[in-house]
């Protein structure tokens, strides 16, 4: 369990970026952004190992939604995201096709688009995908990660004036895949972005999601749930970079961790640049430690170079279930084993109530259901 | 499990030379007690005399260390049980102070109750009816059933619920710690009237603890005991609660000390 700020201003942190990965050096695991992250069992993603694994990609799409699968190219590809690590920028270099999805202007799609990531093999792969929302236009994607795979990607989501984006990624690998992944939103004036990140599966997985604005009155509502089972590493790294006035963002994870070796890395960090007057913005994040053996990094950072916003806050804890919980239901005749799930089902049920598709929010609640048995 | 099979004619909760400590700190020191079925015991005290400790003992709340002494419910020790199954085997506490436990709704957990204590699910109809009929009694809002259990609920709502479990899970014997306090006038003559459809429903007893004579006057005590240091140091009937009430505790607290 610990709580720490980072030692250098955060503004200077994320400020290098390239689509080239030699730019990058290898990291050596002492470097800020990589030092809980356990790079032995990266699988050589950072190493640039070169692709040869495979994973497959199908988009089942709304009749709005345009679905384009392009060559590296294609314009359109890169200009809302730069990547800002290693592993990204490896991802930008050695993918070969990319997925775009675009939901056109005013457009509403009539039901989620889900992309559904499978992976079949061991050797290192690469992607891109590129949701586009023009403006006016409204959507829900659903990203669906599962099989086996050692996958590095980019996602960018482009959501413009007026629009809304709601994307659900769901990390549901199987237990010995690697992921490294960015998503990056950019929202245009007025733009409405929900992200709901559901990470269960995986031997290590490392999400980082960011949010910029190009205008006013920008929108992000992040929320996450994670389930870390003994040996697995789910590290989430958020960045919201308040650089417009008067946007808003709140930042919602949480997560449970069970067994021997289970680690979670949360990581939020916030950024209120001068320009970003009238900023609102909250994050939490809160870690149950079922068990011995468990273990919760959680870093919220706040940097706020502005003397006007409108509300600025974090907040995180990491503790075990409470006795106090469990004595009462189990006074009123529930067995322990019983009264825990009813807890723990508890501490995420705020959040699933935020998936609004029932179908994806029953199959997530299945999936913490059998954690919950394990 | 019908009702009348649950609160068997003649239940008894024996309390003997209970001794109880938190941490190395020694809070029951000998507490005798035997509450049988269709009596009401009302224990009176001071604070931090142990009146809590004692419930919660009974109960089975980890914090709290017996080292000595025993309870028995109709001659099983339930010392030796966990706490649901203490409450499975008849025992009920209502809290002074009810838990918060944020996401688990009202409506999820009675349920949950319920089936625990009958041990098998209730019919979902009759269970929603007899929710109904129990919240609308003890004046609680239809909504409070979606809930988050004891959240942001005042302290007369939380003290409501508790008598909602009470009378949704029927036990043998109720220990009620300071249901009394923080009620408004109407409140307390609800909470009371939920107290005394529970003593008219059947044969239980109840364990009634509370620093005022203000609710004994609608729940009428067969016996009254004074609790000071940690012990019984007095007991009457329902006048020695008045006498109390005029004279307050302070030759009882001397006298243990
Ligand atoms: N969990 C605990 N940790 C430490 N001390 C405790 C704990 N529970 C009780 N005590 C101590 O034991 C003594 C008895 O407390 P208890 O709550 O049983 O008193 P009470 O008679 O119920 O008081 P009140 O009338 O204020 O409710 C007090 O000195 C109290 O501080
Ligand atoms: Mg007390």
């Amino acid at each position: 369990m610990g709580l720490e700020t980072a030692s250098a201003p955060l503004s200077t942190l994320h400020r290098k970026t390239s689509y080239d990965v030699a730019d990058f050096a290898v990291p050596t695991g002492r470097e800020e952004e990589w030092r809980f992250t356990p790079l032995s069992r990266l699988r050589g993603l950072h190493t640039g190992a070169p692709a040869s694994g495979a994973v497959t990609v199908q988009v089942d799409a709304a009749d709005e939604v345009v679905v384009e699968t392009v060559g590296r190219d294609d314009r359109r590809l890169g200009r809302a995201y730069v990547p800002a690590d290693r592993i990204s920028a490896q991802a930008y270099t050695s993918f070969e096709k990319a997925t775009i999805l675009t939901v056109p202007r005013e457009a509403v799609a009539s039901r989620p688009t889900v992309i559904t990531v499978n992976g079949t093999g061991a050797g290192a792969a690469y992607g891109h995908t590129l949701v586009r929302v023009e403006p006016m236009a409204t959507a829900v994607v659903v990203l669906d990660h599962r099989g086996s795979a050692v996958y590095a990607d980019n996602v960018e989501y482009v959501v413009g004036e007026g629009a809304t984006l709601k994307v659900v990624s769901l990390q549901d690998w199987a237990d010995d895949a690697v992921h490294v992944s960015h998503h990056h939103a950019l929202l245009g004036k007025d733009a409405t972005f929900r992200s709901f990140v559901v990470t269960l599966g995986g031997d290590l997985v490392r999400l980082s999601p960011s949010v910029s604005y190009t205008g006013p009155g920008g929108d992000a509502d992040l929320t996450g749930l994670y389930f870390v089972d003994a040996g697995q590493h789910l590290e989430h790294r958020l960045l919201v970079d308040h650089s417009r006035p008067n946007c808003r963002s709140n930042v919602v994870y949480k997560g449970a961790l069970q067994g021997d070796g289970a680690h979670a890395v949360w990581i939020g960090d916030v950024i209120i640049r001068v320009e970003a007057e009238g900023t609102d913005t909250y994050e939490l994040n809160r870690n149950l430690l079922l068990t011995d053996g468990a273990r919760a990094d959680s870093v919220p950072n706040l940097e706020i170079l502005t003397g006007e916003v409108a509300g600025a806050g974090h907040a995180s804890a990491s503790g075990r279930l409470d006795d106090e919980h469990i004595f009462y239901l189990q006074a009123r005749g529930i067995p322990f084993e019983e009264a825990r799930r009813l807890v723990i089902r508890g501490f995420f049920a705020q959040l699933l109530e935020k998936i609004e598709l029932d179908e994806l929010r029953e199959r997530v609640f299945a999936k913490v259901e059998a954690e919950l048995e394990k | 499990m019908s009702d009348s099979s649950r609160v068997r004619p003649g239940s008894t909760l024996e309390i003997r030379d209970l001794r109880v400590a938190v941490g190395d700190k020694e809070i029951l020191r000998g507490v005798n007690l035997t509450v049988k079925a269709g009596e009401t015991h009302a224990i009176m005290g001071p604070n931090g005399s142990g009146k809590s400790t004692l419930a919660y003992a009974i109960a089975g709340h980890p914090k709290y260390t017996v080292t000595g002494g025993q309870v028995l419910l109709d001659g099983a020790d339930l010392l030796e049980m966990s706490v649901d199954e203490r409450a499975r085997a008849g025992l009920f506490l209502a809290m002074q102070y009810p838990v918060e436990v944020p996401g688990v709704s009202v409506s999820n957990f009675l349920r949950s109750a319920v089936t625990s204590v009958r041990g098998e699910a209730p019919k979902l109809r009759q269970f929603a009816k007899d929710l109904k009929t129990g919240m609308d009694a003890l004046s609680i809002d239809a909504a409070f059933a979606q809930r988050n259990l004891n959240e942001g609920f005042s302290g007369g709502e939380k003290k409501r619920h508790e008598i909602l479990q009470l009378e949704l899970l029927k036990p043998k014997i109720a220990v009620l710690d300071e249901t009394d306090s923080g009620l408004d006038v109407d409140a307390l003559r609800v909470v009371s009237e939920g107290i005394n459809r529970f003593r008219a429903s059947g044969d239980t007893g109840v364990l009634l603890i509370t620093h005022y004579t203000r609710i004994l006057r609608y729940v009428k005590p067969d016996f009254v005991h004074v609790f000071a240091g940690g012990r019984i140091v007095e007991q009457g009937g329902p006048e020695l609660a008045d006498r109390l009430e005029a004279e307050g505790y302070e030759a009882y607290v001397k006298a243990s000390a």
